[in-house]
């Protein structure tokens, strides 16, 4: 099939893309601008693939500046955003632990002393101090928040309705095509398939999509976007070994629950000093709660599930939650080596959007304006080289579009960001401590730290729990689970002195009903698995087995001979397997032992 | 058949059947909490009925289907990107709400009315397809009503299958009580067909299928008639959802006769 253009995913790069291109097609009357090259007399063609079953997919709370956004849309289009609400209030709050059983070093136990013995004259209350002040580069007040679902929800109607572009969800896009170097196109998956790939039923091959320009903003884990950088590389001195998953609910608060629209609740500290949370509230009593599980957390029985359970319910944010139903429930990992993440950003055909393309900024926490912002800067390029006639090679979309992106504020402000948590891969105070000297000095003075590969640091299960569980119970803790063909992050938790979670059915519920009440799981027949481990024979030497405990849809699970097993059936796409196997791969030590390729379906859900 | 079948689909959006569903009372009669917001995919029994619709007519050459949908016209756009890369079909659009807290008459009426303006229309190889009930809380006797409407009186509603003989003749096996099927005969359209199951599985998305009905599918979303229901004075007096009961257990492999066997001993206790 022949097209203009092919854009990877849809999300908000793509969607900024869109937009921005949308509009520049024809002029008033509907006569056409910018010409096709495949349908002579017609706009260019625009196609997009989406893997999820719908556009409203995403995972994210998102509170933004939202510059570049509103620099798309009136104040009016935006109000119509369901969910979509400006921040009225923001509050970073120090969590201190209730329970006893979060790993505080030294450090954070002086802190907690500290706070402590002046809680009287801090804004202290049910373990949890509120910072009397929010440095700027966190501020985030006359933002907006919103759900990213919705969002993307909008903006695919917007675009679908000037029939100007086409957006196609639910289908996968396998890999680039080539020719030389040169990116002529993308192929989609093969359909009528059995788990491995083999044709069943309705077989049909994946269809080659050729177009002039391939757009990717397949996010940080799309196939597309990790065969480019095994093909070409990442730029001398970059790397994107450091990331985190984030995992959030969408809540319904109570009827009595004091917290007014456009709140926005910041934490750290608890469950774990590296975990940071998030509440933001949109309107009609919905609210966003999260938390982020940064890679340098070096727990390899890391249950994002189980800690969000507990952070929802420390006191100081259980006063609000309570009483509270859960509404939808997802996970997604994040790309958080921000600019030193950045790939080959152009080549001949092809032009790299979002947050794949590094352009999460790091210090700020902030990645969906940015990401929209450099899909708006692609296409001016594409409207600027459509109107002059000329082809998206490298030269050409260099001098259009890296330009403007290196021009920019999300250049400007990534780079004040590039090595603003570095701190944290040395200890999570020196890291706070690095974040707020980078911040405070715009990035002129930062804190060092080795940023280390995750099989570079993943300690075993052993070591890690070594001063908690002795080594005798912890071997049978793995025989005994091993057998069941269980996770052991619960027993371990368990043991660890984390109460086990009372479940109250409508907020705290199990894991897997929170994969059936938080979404649908989307599992289309007659497509391959997306999860592949690569060398079974690594994998069953294995001891952290890391893609088995941190797992957010419980879709992979202790498997016969110690190789883990794969469930389409449960897997969200969040891709956390890829970043956090404790292995490296065979021959490339950049990539890990786990396989994420095209594959369809996600948890999914419209308000997340 | 020479002339091929003129296959028309009654089918519009429901909310994804896993999403929890809460009734609320609005300014205008019962709807569903953020309706908008949730969800949606094409009605299961409607999508039997057009991926049957699109396989009978891929195999008689001369026929064409169209989907008659009536849904808030922002949704149905969003359904035609999923379901559009399915089967060829040119959609007639109808504005007006697809929450099933409204008179099957009244939709019955609206859906009749759209169909007897599709212009190259032919009513004498009309096959009236549509799902024997429908996830979005109706009474299952829409396709009856439409075909009443009009004045098509072969009407089989409960189908899993039909054949077309060389002849033109068709036949359907139609489900009726106790478990049996009830074979007919027809000699030809015009006909109504509501489909209990089919045979057929969801077609694998075809990139190429869905830029052609894409050509029709935006305009006739822009000119979609609005439609308001509640005209004939139905009121709901209450809506509640069925008690429902949740208990999760993640077994792989288990054999039927166990699953089986474990419910009734649920149920019996």
């Amino acid at each position: 099939m022949e097209t203009d253009i092919v854009c990877v995913g849809f999300g908000p790069a793509v969607g900024g893309f869109l937009t921005t291109l949308s509009r520049a097609l024809v002029d008033a009357d509907g006569t056409t601008v910018l010409e096709s090259r495949v349908m002579p007399g017609m706009p260019l063609q625009v196609l997009c693939y989406e893997r999820a079953d719908d556009i409203s997919f995403g995972v994210s709370g998102v509170v933004t500046k939202a510059r570049s956004i509103r620099a798309s849309f009136s104040a009016e289009q935006l109000a119509e955003i369901p969910m979509a609400t400006p921040v009225t209030h923001e509050e970073v709050l120090y969590l201190q632990d209730p329970i006893g059983a979060s790993r505080r070093s030294l450090g954070v136990q002086a802190l907690d002393a500290v706070v402590g013995a002046l809680k009287n004259a801090l804004p202290w209350s049910d373990h949890a101090v509120q910072l009397p002040w929010i440095p700027p580069f966190l501020q985030k007040h006359d933002g907006l928040v919103f759900s990213i679902g919705q969002l993307n929800q909008w903006v695919g109607s917007q675009l679908m309705g000037t029939g100007l572009v086409q957006v196609w969800p639910g289908m996968p896009v396998s890999e680039p095509l080539f020719d030389g170097d040169a990116v002529i196109g993308v192929r989609l998956v093969d359909q009528g398939v059995d788990r491995n790939g083999a044709p069943s039923g309705a077989y049909m091959p994946g269809m080659d999509v050729h177009a002039s320009l391939t757009v990717v903003g397949d996010g940080p884990v799309g196939p597309v976007g990790q065969q480019l950088n095994q093909r070409f590389g990442l730029p001398a001195g970059h790397h994107q070994q450091e990331w985190a998953i984030g995992m959030k609910a969408v809540v319904e608060l109570a009827p009595d629950c004091g917290l007014k629209t456009g709140a926005v609740l910041h934490t750290f500290g608890y469950p774990e000093p590296e975990i940071f949370g998030f509440l933001y509230v949109h309107p009609d009593r919905m609210a966003s709660v999260g938390i982020f599980i940064p890679s340098w957390f070096d727990n390899p029985a890391r249950t994002a599930y189980r800690y969000l359970q507990h952070w929802m319910t420390h006191p100081r944010l259980w006063k609000h939650l309570k009483g509270s139903t859960m509404r939808s429930w997802g996970a997604k990992t994040l790309q958080e080596s921000g600019r030193r993440g950045e790939p080959v950003l152009v080549g001949d055909g092809f032009a790299r959007i979002g947050e794949g393309s590094g352009s999460t900024n790091v210090l700020t926490g902030s990645g969906v304006d940015e990401a929209w912002a450099t899909g708006v800067q692609l296409a001016e390029a594409v409207i600027e080289l459509a109107t002059a006639g000329k082809p998206f090679t490298k030269t050409n979309l260099d001098a259009t579009y890296v330009v403007r992106r290196r021009a920019s504020w999300v250049e400007q402000e990534a780079k004040i960001a590039e090595r603003s948590r570095d701190g944290f891969n040395e200890g999570f105070l020196r890291g706070l401590i690095g974040m707020g000297i980078t911040g405070m000095t715009r990035g002129r003075v930062n804190v060092r730290g080795r940023v280390r590969r995750a099989h570079d640091r993943i300690p075993s299960v052993e070591m890690y729990f070594r001063d908690r569980i002795p080594l005798e119970e912890i071997r049978e803790i793995r025989r005994q689970y091993q057998a069941a063909g269980v996770p052991l992050h619960d027993a371990l938790m368990d043991r660890s002195g984390w109460p086990q979670i009372e479940f109250d059915g409508a907020l705290l519920v199990s894991h897997q009903d929170a994969l059936l009440m938080g979404g649908k799981v989307q599992a289309a027949a007659g497509f391959a698995d997306h999860v592949m481990f690569l060398d079974t024979a690594t994998c069953a030497g294995c001891r952290e087995q890391v893609c088995i405990d941190g797992c957010s849809g419980q879709a992979i699970m202790p498997g016969p001979n110690s190789i883990p097993q794969f469930d389409r059936e449960k897997c969200i796409h969040c891709g956390v397997c890829l970043w956090n196997c404790s292995k490296p791969h065979v021959t490339d030590p950049e990539r890990s032992n786990v396989g994420f390729v095209a594959g369809s379906g996600g948890l999914h859900s419209p308000i997340n | 058949m020479s002339t091929g079948f003129h296959i028309v689909v009654l089918g519009s959006l429901v909310p994804d059947l896993l999403q929890t569903l809460e009734p609320v009372q609005g300014p205008t009669g019962p709807a569903l909490k953020n309706e908008l917001m949730l969800p949606a995919v094409l009605d299961p029994w409607a999508a039997h009925a057009l991926f049957e619709a699109a396989h009978l007519a891929a195999a008689t050459p001369g026929s064409k289907v169209w989907l008659v949908s009536l849904g808030p016209k922002a949704k149905l756009q969003q359904l035609m990107m999923s379901i559009a890369q399915k089967v060829p079909f040119e959609l007639v659009a109808v504005d007006g709400s697809a929450s099933g807290f409204t008179d099957p008459v009244e939709v019955a009426e609206a859906l009749a009315d759209a169909i007897e303006k599709i212009p190259s229309l032919d009513r004498s190889r009309l096959l009236l397809f549509g799902g024997c009930a429908s996830a979005s809380r109706d009474a299952g006797v829409t396709v009856q009503l439409v075909g009443e409407r009009l004045s098509i009186v072969d009407q089989f509603l409960a189908a899993d299958e039909l054949t077309v003989s060389a002849a033109g003749i068709l036949t359907i096996l139609e489900r009726v009580e106790g478990g049996r099927y009830l074979v007919s005969e027809v000699s030809g359209p015009p006909c109504a067909i509501a489909w209990a199951t089919g045979n057929l599985p969801e077609p694998p998305n075809n990139p190429q299928i869905g830029m052609m009905n894409m050509r029709t599918i935006m305009p006739a979303l822009q000119k979609a008639p609005a439609i308001q229901f509640g005209s004939q004075g139905s009121v709901f007096q209450s809506v509640e959802l069925p008690k429902q009961e949740r208990r999760t257990r993640i077994v792989k492999d288990i054999p039927i006769d166990e699953m089986a066997r474990e419910i009734a001993d649920w149920i019996k206790g």
